[in-house]
């Protein structure tokens, strides 16, 4: 039974079972407009709990601009508007009412490029703590080496932590990133191509790190390494100029895609 | 091969009249250095920082006008630096796509190159005229209307140039925007926005034209600035006018010194700038 009271989602294909899982995020024919232009069409999908669901699809298929609804990081932007419905546990966070930055605040985001705030290691995620706590000096230090632990730099950085956080390779970056959004404690986290600027063992480190975090979070990555879906995901949602093609199991959808297009795409015959 | 050879040629010829030109345009800086050096720097002595200027034909030095210029400087900066900083960031934070903001970037650019003269005139006509006397007020009012677009300007560019990626980021924990700001982006413009007001200073400590109608001169030490100021530039115009051969050596050396103020406040926003680049 999710929070939106839909049993199973009305656009699950036959055979996703989805009575054992709690829907966290329920998108609704949802619609996005850069100005007059529609970039997305009718999407409904579903993000469940402590799993993580990859959005694939090629460059300009509205992917990456459905995960910035999911946090309304649109909002920063004019001209910008979605339509439809997007309730997280039930609630509408496209309703003007929401205040952003408690939506934020549980719909962490982390994103292509690492994103380093011009201080030390230590105020990186110490930063965004201080935001909802006030917390005396020992706890805000367990706090951040907590965070930093998740992230798995805790080793890298244990001793440099008055260090810049830009003087850090770009792995440890984008994992000082994931530290500073783990630290905030989200519900939601959503990857924005996190391992597209980074090198092999970065990449593996990070999707490892993914792959943890799941059993606490719910989680939605975009990516435009098919294998990376592959291997981090539970549920595929393959996106084609603005709609929603095929949503289901990653099993399935890498094996026996009902439709065309995702089999075209996941061989790599376009995209 | 006619066509490569006379290709060849153009290329040679453009590439002389572009190094010519340079030359040219600097060994007229150069040698202005050169003379300023050559006639200031005989006569600097510790009078010079120590005691008043003089009346024709006894010895003096330049401690009121530096003592004045410094004085209304730091009262111009105070003035126009936080005034500058909150319209750039409006300008690049809270409105950048608003229609106010071009509108205010086009008055800034014109205030920024407004000829310095009708600054001073603007202020003599609201502060000296309204006071009925010169004040180093007045003159460093004037001078804070030159370093406001100054720093609107700079505070603006930096801002702009702080990458949108690390404003996402700040949102994407819940940061309010006036912690962004604040927190994120004045960190991350810092060094480019202290070059602005340096560059800021720098631009105020020759300004002659409006001082003349709004802080005048003094020919005695006055830290009052309810009264007239003196400052350098104003007592280098006059001492150099002046058919005086000792007035006219504290000229030359108040305009080194002037000069060497201003490399040293360009090296260091130089320096600021390269840290910023590097980091």
């Amino acid at each position: 039974m999710s929070a939106v009271g839909y049993a199973t989602p009305p656009f699950a294909p036959p055979g996703l079972r989805t009575e054992h899982l709690v829907e966290k995020v329920a998108i609704r024919d949802l619609e996005f407009f850069y100005g007059d232009t529609r970039a997305l069409k009718g999407i409904s999908v579903s993000l469940f709990q402590g799993c993580v669901t990859a959005f694939i699809g090629p460059s300009g298929c509205g992917k990456s601009t459905l995960l910035r609804i999911l946090n309304r990081m649109y909002d920063l932007y004019p001209k910008q508007r979605a339509s439809g419905h997007v309730a997280l546990d039930g609630e509408n966070i496209l309703s003007p009412a929401q205040d952003l930055n408690l939506l934020r605040a549980k719909v962490g985001m982390v994103f292509q490029k690492p994103t380093p705030f011009p201080m030390t290691i230590y105020e990186n995620i110490a930063f965004g703590l201080r935001l909802y706590d006030r917390l005396p000096k020992s706890e805000l230090d367990d706090r951040v080496r907590d965070a930093l632990v998740r992230a798995a730099l805790w080793d890298e950085v244990k001793d440099k932590l008055g260090a810049s956080g830009l003087s850090l390779s770009g792995g440890q970056q984008q994992r000082l990133c994931i530290a500073r959004t783990v630290a905030v404690k989200p519900e939601v986290i959503l990857f924005d191509e996190p391992c597209s600027a980074l090198d092999p063992i970065s990449t593996a480190k990070i999707e490892e790190l993914i792959a943890e975090l799941k059993a606490d979070y719910t989680i939605a990555i975009v990516t435009h390494n098919m294998q990376q879906a592959a291997r981090v995901s539970d549920f595929t949602a393959f996106m084609y100029l603005g709609e929603l093609v095929e949503f289901g199991d990653t099993s399935k959808i890498f094996t026996t895609p009902d439709d065309r297009r995702t089999q075209d795409y996941i061989t790599g015959r376009f995209g | 091969m006619a066509l490569f050879v006379n290709r060849r040629r153009r290329d040679r010829l453009a590439k002389g009249m572009a190094i010519g030109a340079t030359v040219f345009g600097l060994a007229w800086l150069v040698l202005i250095l050169a003379v300023l050096l050559w006639k200031g720097f005989s006569g600097l002595s510790l009078a010079v920082f120590t005691q008043m200027t003089p009346p024709p034909g006894s010895a003096g030095g330049l401690l009121n006008p530096i003592v004045g210029s410094l004085i209304m400087t730091a009262v111009a900066v105070a003035i126009g630096t936080p005034l500058g900083i909150l319209a750039g960031t409006y300008m690049a934070e809270y409105g950048r796509y608003d229609k106010l903001t071009i509108v205010v970037r086009f008055i800034n650019d014109i205030l920024l190159s407004a000829p310095s003269i009708v600054v001073g005139l603007f202020i003599y006509e609201v502060m000296v005229a309204q006071m009925g006397h010169f004040s180093g007020w007045a003159g460093a009012v004037s001078l804070a209307v030159i370093v406001l677009p100054v720093v609107v300007r700079t505070t603006e560019d930096m801002l702009i140039l702080v990458p949108d990626s690390l404003r996402e980021a700040a949102a994407s924990i819940g940061l309010p925007r006036s912690l962004m700001i604040r927190k994120v982006a004045y960190r991350a413009a810092r060094a480019g926005m202290v070059t602005g007001v340096l560059l800021a200073v720098a631009r105020i400590s020759g300004e002659t034209a409006p001082l003349l109608f709004t802080s005048l001169n003094n020919q005695f030490w006055s830290s009052n600035l309810n009264a007239p100021v003196a400052s350098l530039p104003v007592v280098i115009f006059q001492f150099a006018l002046s058919p005086y051969r000792d007035w006219q050596q504290l000229a030359w050396t108040g305009a080194l010194i002037i000069t060497i103020a201003v490399l040293a406040l360009s090296i260091i926003a130089r320096t600021l700038t390269a840290a910023r680049k590097s980091s």
